[in-house]
């Protein structure tokens, strides 16, 4: 047996440390290192095309439920891709492709609910779908609706998520843990107080914005969708081996979402955001750059949050006012504790 | 919404600058004393979980060690007690459970490999679940019941309320005030004061201490689980130590008595009594046990049932467990970075002892948080 296990678990596609094993074991290991994104698992892959790099990102959506507030599937189809390439440095969408895949008995009402959403968020983004495909599916064949995108835009410079370096500081565009407990309080019908809302939006224009304040001395960009902040700061302190130190009073969350987070045992910082970017960036260019996102409608709770060091590589370390720990990172799906 | 309304500070329990005053006093209360390291010890996983949370030990002077006892109830539920319930899983029983045990080992088998071969196991998170599974079924439900005094208060009060015929009890409940008195009377142990757990204090109340802490001239203190609760406590011990005032104290007055709870502790003792019991990787305690009274016979799975372990004691334990040094861990004798499982062959996943387990287990905790990490030089 495999340290995979046998068979592919939920655990696998939680976007913690699982599903980089079951990655870089199955996919990575097995189709070589041929492209640049592929072997660097970064969040897209960059081609070179003369003096710049042609972005290409693909993501599928699968998500109970379809509408949940703040969103649904057909935004967070757009948002997931146009977001992938934004971190790359590539703001400005070519493209993007729209496959569906539905079951049989799928309401036409929710299809042209999700298609009108899918417009809106298209026209908030300056973005186009420009060809697509759509299948059926027999009953109890797959759950409902499958929706895969995929997009390009071009960078002329592409930014890692691997350039952290110590003394960077770190930024994250705004409260954190929105759309996990959002989605969360939807699923099991909690009844939580509070307006939990999901954050999903396309954060293109703002990481446009950003990248024109701080210019080359932004060093890395990654969205914290699945696995949360403590997934993206993993990977970006393993990559760009660095110690990144958190300062916890800084982190931006919502009341309702660390009233939920306090109820149900889980950390903000462990669960998906679908708005939100976190941004390294040179410590000169840090308040520029601050100043920049909180111009921008999605970026008013902007904030540095933390800082990267030379000790401790590839560690996430909290300081939570009282002292000092480690941030451990998701391993597979979040439940919620027993007591 | 700013940085500030969004932050730990608006919690009255969660300043940071009281935090800062009371470990400067921590650090002036063991110079005083003129001896380090002064060694604490907590008996709650709930405290070690706030600990480490909020990264405590990072903030604690260089000569005070805060180390967990025997505190988390899944890590001390002995081999044979998981044996029990995994061999009635495998008669055909139907077991109600909570989370944390299906995944404890014992000796060969754990609940989660029995569930594997077929057998029923529900996850419950409350004992009344448990009476609910078997409120809708004809078929029996024994409800494999762990925890302190706390959760079996609770079991006490569901026997007490009538359940249907076919709900019994396999009872794993443990006391902690005779674990205590075990790490107490170790001979190499260091500890010389001990934190109770505020929650179950709120039952037994804090007097149940005097008697202990007079007898062991070791002083006992009742603390709450915010960080500040935490602090403070470890203050009023250190003071305590160092005044040879060999008392309890109540570090938690919003929420315990010196009484405690008189109702749930009537109904605690007319359940259960005290029996010796082994508790694992630390061996019998005199009275560590909480078995159901014979009045309850009908109810205690025990005697309802004929459990045949014997099919499942018979491997010889393995390498790994034989190397695991959770039971020296639960008495304070050595910390989990000491094990030279913790983090390799022993992870959260695939867990070669109780402590790693639990979410409460030492080992778990300090995995999953960095431990006592020298993390404080970091810039």
């Amino acid at each position: 047996m495999s340290k995979l296990g046998d068979t592919v678990a939920q655990k696998h596609g939680a976007g913690g440390s699982a599903m980089r094993a079951l990655i870089e074991s199955v996919f990575v290991a097995g189709l070589g290192p041929a492209g640049a994104g592929l072997a660097a698992m970064d969040d897209g892959a960059a081609i070179p095309v003369g003096d710049r790099f042609l972005v290409l990102t693909t993501d599928s959506y699968v998500i109970k439920p379809l509408f949940f507030p703040g969103g649904d599937i057909g935004r967070l189809a757009i948002c997931g891709t146009v977001n992938d390439l934004s971190v790359m440095g590539a703001t400005e969408p070519l493209g993007l492709t729209c496959a569906v895949i539905i079951e049989v008995g799928f309401p036409i009402a929710d299809l042209e609910r999700i298609r009108d959403s899918m417009r809106a968020t298209c026209a908030e983004a300056g973005a186009t779908i420009v060809t697509g495909d759509t299948k059926v599916m027999g009953k109890g064949e797959l759950d409902g609706i499958v929706i895969n995108t995929a997009g390009v835009a071009f960078a002329r410079r592409v930014v890692p998520d691997s350039g952290l370096r110590p003394g960077d500081r770190i930024i994250v565009t705004g409260s954190v843990g929105d759309h996990g407990f959002a989605v969360m309080a939807a699923r099991h019908k909690l009844q939580l107080q509070g307006a939990l809302a999901s954050d999903v939006a396309p954060l293109n224009g703002l990481l446009r914005a950003a990248l024109a304040a701080g210019g080359d001395c932004v060093s890395a960009m990654k969205d914290p969708t699945r696995g949360g902040l403590a997934s993206a700061l993993h990977e970006m302190a393993a990559k760009g081996q660095v110690g990144i130190v958190l300062d916890e009073a800084c982190l931006p969350v919502r009341p309702e979402v660390r009233a939920a987070s306090e109820l149900l045992g889980i950390d903000p910082l462990h669960v998906a955001n679908e708005g939100k970017a976190v941004i390294g960036v040179r410590a000169d260019a840090a308040d520029r750059v601050l100043q920049a996102l909180q111009a921008h409608t999605l970026g008013r709770d902007a904030a540095i949050i933390g800082t990267c060091v030379a000790e401790r590589p590839g560690s996430v370390i909290l300081d939570t006012g009282f002292g000092r720990r480690l941030l451990a990172e998701p391993e597979g799906e979040l439940l919620p504790r027993i007591c | 919404m700013s940085a500030e309304t969004g932050g730990v500070a608006e919690l009255k329990f969660r300043d940071p600058r009281r935090a800062r005053e009371l470990t400067a006093a921590l650090a002036r209360l063991v110079e005083e004393l003129h001896r380090a390291p002064v060694t604490l010890m907590h008996v709650c996983g709930t405290h070690e979980q706030a600990i480490a949370r909020f990264g405590l030990r990072t903030s604690l002077p260089p000569g005070l060690r805060v180390i967990m006892g025997p505190g988390c109830p899944v890590c001390v539920t002995d081999l044979g007690e998981v044996d029990e319930g995994v061999a009635l899983a495998l008669q055909g029983v139907r077991i109600a459970t909570y989370g944390d045990m299906v995944k404890l080992p014992g000796s060969s088998k754990s609940l989660a490999d029995a569930q594997a071969e077929g057998a029923q196991i529900d996850v419950v998170y409350s004992a009344t679940q448990a009476v609910e599974l078997a409120r809708v079924t004809d078929e029996p439900v024994v409800f494999f019941a762990s925890g302190f005094e706390t959760t079996a208060v609770a079991t006490a009060a569901i026997l007490l309320s009538r359940p249907p015929a076919n709900f019994s009890v396999l009872s794993a409940h443990k006391y902690v005030p005779p674990a205590m008195e075990a790490v107490a009377c170790l001979p190499e142990t260091r500890v010389e004061g001990f934190l109770a757990a505020g929650h179950a204090a709120v039952i037994t109340g804090y007097g149940l201490f005097e008697d202990f802490a007079r007898r062991h001239r070791t002083p006992v203190v009742v603390a709450g689980f915010e960080p500040l609760d935490i602090l403070a406590a470890l203050v009023r011990l250190l003071e305590m130590i160092r005044d040879r005032e060999y008392g309890a104290a109540n570090a938690y007055p919003r929420c315990v008595t010196r009484e405690g709870n008189r109702r749930a502790q009537e109904s605690l003792w007319r359940v259960f009594e005290a029996a010796d019991g082994p508790w694992r990787g630390i061996g019998v305690i005199p009275g560590g046990n909480l078995q159901l009274r014979k009045e309850w016979a009908a109810m205690d799975a025990r005697r309802r049932f004929r459990i045949d372990v014997s099919g499942l004691q018979q491997a010889a334990q393995s390498e790994l467990s034989r190397r695991c040094l959770c039971g020296k861990i639960m008495v304070g004798l050595v910390e989990p970075t000491d094990c030279p499982l913790f983090g390799r062959q022993c992870l959260p996943e695939s867990p070669v002892g109780a402590c790693m387990v639990s979410s409460e287990g030492t080992c778990r905790i300090w995995y999953q948080y960095g431990g006592r990490p020298d993390l404080g030089g970091t810039a």
